[in-house]
């Protein structure tokens, strides 16, 4: 374990790559801390209010505690259509580590500290709000709260069973192997998307968000497992006629015992390469759902339904800051592929030099 | 001859595979709780002999098996049914496969011929500058989310009115002559082949780059060497015909992932093609097309991958019938 990080430590950009997806997932751990506004929050008066504008400088250019001002907003009779003009008249500082609302940290400790909190009487949207008037910037970290965690949990029920099944397919052979590789070859000839899809439309509208949750993570798992169990049956087949499994046999382990204890152990470094490998499409597959409207609903924020608002033109040209998302999303993904990459090279002995 | 036999094989394997993918789709649809005439019930433009027809034609009446067989039956016979608007499911299906088939058949042509020797470069230029350039682009490539990318290509198409946005023709499509036509789709389709291309290039480009470089390592290559021929030789003649075989072999993969990649592109870009349209037969609940779709897209994905391991079976000897 020491050598592993080690060699992460010694190649730079993948061992940033490490730090970021670390940085991440902190964030999105400690959320409610971070957040400015509840999970809950939603002002439809406010819709569309672009990033507040912070300050550091007064008239006179000298250094002020960052201050913000309240947005007004305005019906413009010319162009017919809704502003946002800053109020002048009074500053309000921004406070940190001050009271916010209400929390339970990891469900346990109960806390109102904020890193940011909000002025009294004034509003603090650092990254804008949508068409809902959420907080944009709250919900990046619970969305991310979602969109991170549902690639390792689809990943979680997969990888078992993708294992287990190759590992009984390969080492039991003949006409079970047969059946059960055109089964699995089946669903790899589904293309996944559509799957993906067809199964998220006939859930039933009337779940609860947490309902909603699992079963996505339950569809995702559902079409990853297939290609991967054909792998690990390629392997299965590689190690089975080995001296090692004959002598067990002959001692008499039961055959689960030898699927399970003498197998696929052998193939534990190409599940741990084909996990970080596989999280960043699990990670896209989800956000492309929630895109779509058929992942994760609203209220619940997830980044892929966040991007949904980028469908309007009008909110792309004039409202950039509601594309953020999308970027996490990118760095996410792209930190993982990095890391992922390394620790083949480092896992895989063929690799090794 | 040995060629022929085992491209019948395989053909013939295929069958078992389709029928577990049309037993999959059909019960997960009839499982689920949606009334599969739901749709025609609402729509006052359909006559009630044309539900009555359907209820007989997918035998709602009776038990789910023989609904199977029915519905199996009218498939081979290429009869898929009537869409929610009245129109036939297959006139429907037909245009729309033609259209995924340009974009995908543009999205591989480009792909691979910029991949295979952005991969060659790379791999003979291990560890350089280029190399590591090369190496971050494909990863950054690879980590766009496809639906995102097109979104800003989109925002780029409206910005700067250098293409249009959205769609595969113009208004005027129909008064123009055959060439302006084709210009005319080849204008439309360049941002959605853009996109995808840029995608599916990356992960191409990488695993070319890894096979030629695992192949460069190899004892023949450096007998080659040794024989005095010169660096391109060896690396022409020798190393990039082993090279390019697991290329091959992802041909059919990258064709699966081009269905379900073009899916979220298509939707973004209103690009008529096979992934718009189940994301709107899946968005209606409209059964019949929703089954269409799903076992159309498993035949194209098998042939894909049929004529993958046609193509292998040609270029590498060592392939068993």
């Amino acid at each position: 374990m020491g050598d592993f990080f080690y060699k992460l430590k010694k190649d730079k950009i993948p061992f940033l790559a490490f730090i970021v997806l670390l940085i991440l997932y902190l964030l999105i751990a400690f959320a409610d801390f971070f957040a400015i506004y509840p999970s809950t929050y939603s002002n439809r008066k406010l819709a569309y209010q672009p990033p507040s504008k912070i300050y550091i400088l007064d008239k006179d250019n000298k250094l002020k505690k960052p201050y913000v001002y309240n947005y007004i907003k305005t019906f413009n009779q010319n162009t017919l259509s809704i502003e946002y003009k800053q109020d002048r008249e009074n500053k309000y500082k921004i406070k940190f580590f001050s009271h916010g609302y209400e929390y339970k940290l990891f469900n346990l400790i109960k806390t109102d500290i904020h890193l940011i909190s909000k002025p009294d009487d004034c509003n603090l949207f650092l990254l804008g709000t949508d068409i809902g008037g959420h907080d944009v910037y709250s919900r990046l970290f619970f969305g991310g709260q979602i969109s991170l965690t549902i690639g390792f949990l689809a990943l979680l029920i997969s990888f078992p069973i993708g294992a287990i099944y190759g590992g009984v397919s390969g080492y039991l052979g003949g006409i079970y192997d047969k059946i059960l590789m055109r089964i699995s070859e089946a669903i790899m000839s589904i293309p996944g998307f559509y799957l993906l899809i067809i199964l998220a439309s006939i859930l039933p509208s009337n779940m609860n968000s947490q309902q909603r949750f699992t079963l996505i993570t339950a569809i995702l798992a559902l079409i990853g497992w297939a290609g991967f169990s054909r792998v690990i049956r390629g392997m299965v087949l590689s190690v089975k006629n080995q001296e090692y499994i004959k002598s067990i046999e002959t001692i008499g382990a039961s055959k689960k015992r030898i699927i399970l204890k003498h197998i696929l152990p052998q193939t534990s470094s190409y599940i741990i390469i084909a996990i970080t490998l596989s999280v960043p499409s699990y990670i896209l597959a989800e956000s492309g759902l929630s895109f779509l409207g058929l992942g994760i609903q609203l209220p619940d924020a997830s980044w892929g339904n966040m991007l949904r608002e980028a469908q309007e033109f009008a909110n792309i040209l004039y409202r950039p800051w509601l594309l953020v998302p999308g970027i996490l999303i990118f760095i996410a993904v792209l930190s993982f592929n990095v890391l992922g990459d390394k620790i083949r090279d480092i896992l895989d002995p063929k690799t090794m030099k | 001859m040995s060629t022929w036999v085992y491209i019948i094989k395989r053909i013939l394997g295929a069958i078992p595979i389709l029928f577990i993918v049309s037993l999959i789709s059909f019960f997960l649809i009839r499982l689920s709780p949606v009334d599969p005439l739901a749709q025609l019930k609402l729509n006052p433009a359909i006559s009630k002999e044309t539900i009555e027809k359907e209820t007989k034609r997918l035998g709602l009446d009776k038990p789910v098996i023989v609904q199977y067989a029915l519905w199996a039956k009218n498939f081979i016979k290429g009869d898929m049914g009537y869409c929610t608007d009245n129109t036939k499911v297959s006139v429907k299906i037909k245009s729309r496969i033609l259209n995924t088939l340009l974009l995908s058949f543009c999205v591989i042509f480009f792909s691979w011929i910029i991949a295979i020797p952005l991969g060659i470069l790379g791999a003979v230029s291990y560890n350089s500058t280029f190399d590591k350039l090369l190496t971050l682009f494909s990863s950054v490539g690879m980590a766009i989310p496809s639906f995102f990318f097109a979104v800003i290509m989109l925002l780029f198409a409206q910005k700067t009115g250098l293409f249009p946005v959205g769609g595969l023709t113009s208004i005027n499509f129909q008064e123009m002559n055959l060439f302006s036509k084709i210009i005319d789709i080849l204008w439309h389709i360049t941002l959605p082949v853009f996109v995808l291309t840029t995608i599916s290039l990356s992960s191409l480009t990488r695993q070319m780059r890894a096979n030629l470089l695992d192949v460069l390592n190899s004892e023949y290559v450096k007998f080659a060497y040794a024989k005095g021929l010169t660096k391109t030789k060896v690396i022409i003649k020798h190393a990039l015909r082993n090279a390019i075989n697991p290329i091959i072999t992802l041909l059919g993969f990258e064709f699966a992932g081009l269905l379900s990649g073009a899916a979220l592109t298509e939707y973004v870009f209103q690009y008529p093609g096979l992934g718009k349209l189940i994301l709107e037969a899946v968005m209606q609940s409209d059964i019949n097309l929703v089954m269409a779709s799903l076992m159309i897209g498993a035949i194209m994905l098998i042939c894909g991958n049929l004529l993958a391991d046609i193509l292998l079976k040609i270029t590498d000897p060592r392939v068993r019938v």
